[in-house]
């Protein structure tokens, strides 16, 4: 020990590095094999799963003349914003010019109802599941997960015909309303098990505190889920805007949704096709969850350091 | 007059019978302890007081009021959690101040009642912290604080220090037992733990399967275990246990194997027992060399494992062909497969019958 002592204390590079010798941490190169493997085949994926993403940038960018030349992977010689513009503003679908914009406001105000009320249900679901047992907690919980299995399109006629009688077909309010209700099986299970992770015992203590049933959820339960409810307004918000099914079959076209707008744009077959304004406008579409992911990333994973710390 | 009673309390869970038929009565200003292995429903029991579990049958009285169909709120309880179970996104005056928010007092009131209990349990420097920022022990204090604020007649103790490192534990454990002393409230507390058991209960309540097996001081139960069960689970290291049989010619004594043990002096419960039995010996009434030639029983035993303990040494031997263990002075120096002489007094002993296990 005493010779280790010395050798190290004279510094002596040669003597920490032989095998003989270890002492300290072990040393790590940063090109080891394992290194380029890992970081070369990220890389590699990474490229080819962006490639798609810059030609629709660089197209966009792009006149249709420039276009014409086939280059699809050269960078545009001369940048233009006219193809987002008239995406935006001036797009042709149909017999309106209006472009992506109506279309635009139309999901606005489809998303952000939807989010928050299927949002609220599921989570005083959740609660309600995961904390109250009530007479046929259990049942009720079943069909719901039934509800997540089966897939929707079987019910789309079915609700055709339940929305036309309740008045709402072709609104946006009957949009909001099919949204909200097939948000409710996930969405409910995601609450349903967050909240049967927080400590029965924190329950418990806040009825012996004389917290009731709203109480409990709003003073004790909501400041602790916040990782939840980004987990679960992510999945809405891009759940939703993206969402073309419902959106062409419960609307009219005055209160189609981004998305099936752009669709007909892109699939309109007179005249010629416009390349850079179709990806200007499949990007402008795109462009909320993308943003919605960036942003909420990171609240994401502070929201889950935050509630790691166990009270 | 008693302050909390529980007559005839069943709860079942499907067909699992979780409580069985359960009578309590714990008198004002008694400390009472539930104790007994995982699975024994102690726990259970004190949910039903707090009100956080609904009784199969029977009834719950607090303070002379049936508040078998109350709210936990509206019992005069409080209670604490083994997990503390703060809310963590509250500060610490936050948490004591919940309970009584809610209840509607008012401000300055609320105010008066944090800042006493903070300076009963000396909490008052963290008032203002998340209870992220301190540390088990202050942890348990604040949780002991949220029950104090309320104001209550009966503390439940939900296992309060079993998340807290042995130390820790101690400490807190005499700190409630200040706490009663100077608060006199009646507490029920729910343990697994022996120790804590025995130092802080005016009564143990011993438990197992739904049932109280035996209801008595720390010194009774200690000493005259009802029944075998409440025998092993009180002591430890555990009660030695020898099969053999009573018999009562030319005397009452006990065989095991040739060994004739004289019960002359032993206090029977159940009058002219016979037959199969089982004796239990506590390895702290078993005496060495000297002191052990002089007991009314004594053994030739080889010494086979030693744990040395600090205090003293714990010895493994076998009687009769039973494993026997009993403690030694550490300052006698015991070698392996050293001949020794041991004994007893079989008066201290209890006798169990083999079929029954119940004491005889």
């Amino acid at each position: 020990m005493a010779d280790q002592a010395t050798i190290s204390a004279a510094g002596l590079g040669a003597a920490r590095t032989s095998a003989s010798e270890a002492w300290g941490p072990r040393p790590r190169r940063a090109l080891s094999r394992r290194n380029i493997i890992i970081y070369g085949t990220l890389t590699v994926v990474a490229l080819y799963y962006l490639l798609p993403l810059y030609v629709m940038i660089v197209t966009s960018l792009k006149g249709m003349p420039e276009i014409r030349m086939g280059n699809i992977f050269s960078p545009p010689m001369e940048i233009t914003f006219e193809p987002w513009v008239k995406a935006w503003a001036t797009a042709c679908t149909g017999l309106n010019c209006e472009g992506l914009s109506r279309g635009f406001w139309n999901s606005v105000r489809i998303t952000i109802p939807s989010v928050v009320i299927s949002i609220l249900i599921a989570s005083v679901n959740g609660y309600a599941l995961a904390n109250w047992r009530f007479r046929g907690a259990d049942i009720f919980f079943t069909i719901l997960i039934v509800g997540a299995f089966i897939p929707y399109q079987v019910m789309i006629y079915p609700i055709v015909i339940i929305l036309r009688e309740m008045g709402l077909y072709g609104s946006l309010t009957g949009l909001v309303l099919v949204h909200t209700v097939f948000g409710m099986p996930i969405l409910t299970l995601l609450f349903r098990n967050y909240f049967a992770s927080v400590p029965e015992e924190l329950f418990k203590a806040a009825r012996v505190d004389g917290a009731g049933f709203w109480a409990i959820y709003f003073k004790i339960m909501l400041p602790m889920s916040l990782p939840i409810f980004v987990v679960a307004v992510i999945l809405q918000i891009t759940g939703i805007w993206n969402d073309f099914l419902f959106g062409v079959v419960y609307t009219k076209p005055d209160v189609y949704p981004m998305t099936v707008q752009l669709n007909n744009i892109v699939n309109s077959v007179q005249g010629v096709k416009e390349y850079n304004v179709n990806m200007a406008a499949t990007l402008l579409t795109g462009l909320v969850p993308l943003i919605v992911y960036f942003i909420s990333g990171k609240l994401f994973v502070r929201g889950i350091a935050a509630g790691a710390v166990k009270g | 007059m008693s302050s909390v009673i529980v007559r005839d309390v069943s709860l079942n869970f499907g067909a699992v019978e979780v409580l069985k038929s359960l009578n309590l009565d714990v008198a004002e200003g008694e400390f009472i302890v539930l104790l007994g292995p995982s699975g024994c429903g102690k726990s259970t029991l004190l949910n039903c007081i707090a009100g956080l579990l609904d009784v199969s049958e029977g009834q719950i009285f607090i303070k002379g009021k049936n508040v078998t169909w109350e709210e936990p709120k509206d019992r005069g309880i409080g209670m604490v959690f083994q997990s503390y179970a703060l809310y963590p996104q509250m500060t610490v005056e936050g948490n004591l101040s919940f309970g009584l928010k809610n209840a509607g007092l008012p401000k300055d009131e609320i105010a008066k009642r944090v800042a006493r209990a903070a300076e009963i349990l000396q909490i008052q420097p963290l008032l203002q912290r998340k209870p992220a920022a301190l540390s088990g022990g202050q942890r348990q204090r604040v949780a002991i604080g949220r029950a104090l604020v309320r104001d209550v007649d009966v503390f439940l103790f939900d296992e309060p220090l079993s998340n807290l490192d042995a130390k820790l534990r101690s400490e807190l454990r005499v700190e409630i037992k200040r706490l009663h002393q100077k608060l006199a409230n009646t507490m029920i507390y729910v343990t697994h733990d022996q120790i804590e058991a025995l130092t802080l209960a005016d009564r143990i309540a011993v438990m197992k399967g739904g049932v109280i097996q035996q209801l008595d001081g720390p010194q009774a139960i200690y000493n005259r275990p009802v029944n075998r069960f409440v025998a092993g689970f009180i002591g430890s290291p555990g009660m030695n246990f020898l099969d053999g049989t009573v018999s009562r010619d030319g005397g009452p004594h006990f065989l095991v194997g040739d060994l004739r043990i004289p019960l002359d002096r032993y206090e029977f419960s159940a009058a002219d027992a016979a037959g199969a039995a089982v004796l239990g010996v506590r390895p702290e009434h078993v005496a060495l060399d000297e002191a052990g030639a002089a007991m009314p029983l004594t053994q030739e035993v080889v010494v086979e494992i030693v744990e040395p303990m600090g205090s003293d040494t714990l010895v493994w031997t076998t009687f009769g062909n039973h494993n026997f263990t009993f403690r030694a002075p550490s300052e006698r120096t015991l070698k392996l497969r050293e001949r020794i002489t041991i004994g007893f007094d079989p008066a201290r002993a209890s006798l169990f019958d083999a079929a029954t296990d119940a004491r005889l």
